[in-house]
């Protein structure tokens, strides 16, 4: 008896969509890649882009900033008051700013600030990209003799991972600074105790992870965005697929990242 | 302004193609295309849309990869030409695009300075906005210089695309579609400016339009693409002298009430 005759057509049908999909994942993943490694064999070659490098890290830093300091602070400040009632069950309130400084530094800042970024630099990386192909601005780059993936690529990417761990460092300080005006409303603690109680349990492991933690996760947002707007297609549709598509990934990736990064650094602690 | 007649150089085709094959799944576009653009002509290549006249182009400049086939551009294939020397071959070839592609995130200058800065790296400031001038004059828009593409009209970028491949001093010029959604003075503009660019620059260029009055004032030599080949090649009353239900249509519905 011949076998596919036994199989129901629906489940015919749904393997050849599983094998489709397998088989598109596997393509992207492969393009992905291909994407990455041209994107360093092309990033420090010269002629360079700097101005446009620089350029892009004051869009990159700009368009977060006000966002991610009101976030930031926010962040702190509820940290504090919901860590607040579990230390007081134990008599441990004074431990408040350490906690609040191991959790800002170590995963806090750089998480909230990667996924604000996804959101706010990823979607604007993919739709500029994306409509730049639609509408064959990328296309004409290229035909001009000029280099659009160095132009257009290499310097976002550039800028993000750049800038991302300098805005990370500044979500952690203000959410440090929120954290200490939660801390002297309740506790009366001095600045000058709480910088010491937030400084004392923090090692140079801590500060190293955390900022290696954001360069991946600039690289990460920069090159997810980057990738979707660079390859859109299909029109207007496209351009928004793309924006939607390099914040989805970005944050997604982000998560995963931040899991192995975690594990890594554990095992230096 | 009028066109001039021009002897084009049989004898030195700039461009070469031969058996030129592109499908798009299973699609077949092109289906064996020969083709030879010879040196100071326009060729003006007609058909219906979707009939890969667009797609000729694109591969000419090497925006796609044929399937089959050879394109030789001033002798170089250019399916199996180096990274490095596509790059220079397209230095050579000027690129409009059908909505002209600007740059929308640059002024007009920038969206000249773009390509000049970036081949002729050790320009002084001087010589780009003398470069910069001198196209736009050559187009006519020299008041443009510091607009946003946004505040241009349709011909106006049009015109400022032309202006854009013309700052590299190319010596092909590849028109796609360039009067499409004009008003009928803009695209007799468009058209005189193509004739001038042909004797000022001395260029060969390809026009690719569906436009008859276009291909009438433009062409020096006409290719009728029908069914992915090339049917009809000739002056255009050679072209368009026949009773061929595929290519009648088109003369009359351009000057035929």
């Amino acid at each position: 008896m011949d076998n596919t005759q036994s199989i129901p057509k629906h489940t015919n049908k749904r393997l050849a969509k599983l094998k489709q999909s397998l088989s598109d994942f596997f393509l992207t993943l492969y393009n992905i890649n291909k994407f990455i490694l041209r994107f360093f064999r092309e990033a420090f070659v010269p002629p360079f882009e700097l101005k446009e490098v620089v350029r892009q890290c004051y869009e990159v830093g700009v368009r977060s900033f006000t966002l991610i300091s009101v976030t930031g602070f926010i962040v702190g400040v509820i940290f504090t008051k919901q860590s607040r009632p579990s230390l007081s069950q134990f008599g441990a309130e004074s431990w408040l700013p350490s906690l609040v400084s191991i959790a800002i530094m170590r995963a806090l800042a750089p998480l909230v600030t990667a996924l604000i970024a996804s959101g706010k630099v990823g979607s604007s990386i993919g739709a500029e990209l994306g409509s730049m192909r639609v509408t064959e601005q990328i296309d004409a780059m290229e035909v001009s003799g000029t280099k659009p993936f160095k132009y257009l690529v290499c310097t976002r990417v550039l800028a993000t991972t750049l800038t991302i761990p300098i805005l990370s460092t500044y979500t952690g300080f203000v959410a440090l600074f929120g954290g200490y005006l939660n801390v002297t409303q309740n506790e009366g603690t001095t600045w000058t105790t709480f910088i010491q109680e937030v400084f004392e349990p923090l090692t140079f492991t801590d500060f190293v992870a955390s900022l290696i933690k954001s360069i991946v996760f600039g690289f990460t947002i920069g090159i997810v965005g980057c990738y979707q707007g660079y390859n859109s297609n299909k029109g207007t549709e496209g351009v928004g697929k793309a924006a939607n598509g390099a914040v989805i990934t970005a944050m997604f990736l982000v998560f995963i990242e931040e899991v192995i990064i975690v594990q890594i650094t554990g095992w230096f602690r | 302004m009028k066109k001039v007649a021009v002897q084009a150089d049989q004898n030195n085709p700039v461009i070469s193609i031969r058996g030129l094959k592109k499908a798009f799944q299973d699609y077949a576009v092109l289906r064996g295309i020969d083709l030879d653009l010879y040196q100071g002509e326009n060729l003006v290549v007609l058909g219906r849309s979707g009939t890969g006249k667009s797609v000729l182009i694109k591969i000419i400049s090497g925006l796609l990869k044929p399937d089959e086939g050879m394109v030789k551009v001033f002798g170089q294939d250019i399916a199996h030409v180096t990274e490095d020397d596509l790059q220079k071959l397209r230095i050579r070839i000027g690129f409009s695009f059908q909505n002209s592609a600007l740059y929308d995130s640059m002024t007009v200058r920038k969206n000249l300075e773009f390509p000049l800065v970036r081949n002729k790296r050790n320009l002084t400031r001087g010589e780009i906005n003398t470069s910069v001038e001198t196209v736009l004059d050559a187009v006519g828009l020299s008041q443009t210089i510091n607009q946003m593409p946004s505040e241009l009209s349709g011909g106006q970028r049009k015109r400022i695309g032309i202006a854009r491949t013309l700052i590299l001093n190319p010596e092909i010029m590849l028109y796609d579609e360039p009067t499409a959604g004009l008003d009928p003075i803009t695209c007799i503009e468009i058209n005189d400016l193509i004739n001038e660019v042909q004797q000022r620059y001395n260029t060969s260029s390809i026009i690719i339009t569906h436009d008859l009055t276009c291909a009438k004032q433009t062409g020096d030599r006409i290719a009728m693409l029908l069914d992915g080949q090339f049917q009809r090649t000739g002056t255009f009353e050679e072209v368009f002298n026949t009773t061929d239900s595929r290519v009648k249509p088109f003369y009359d519905y351009n000057f035929i009430e």
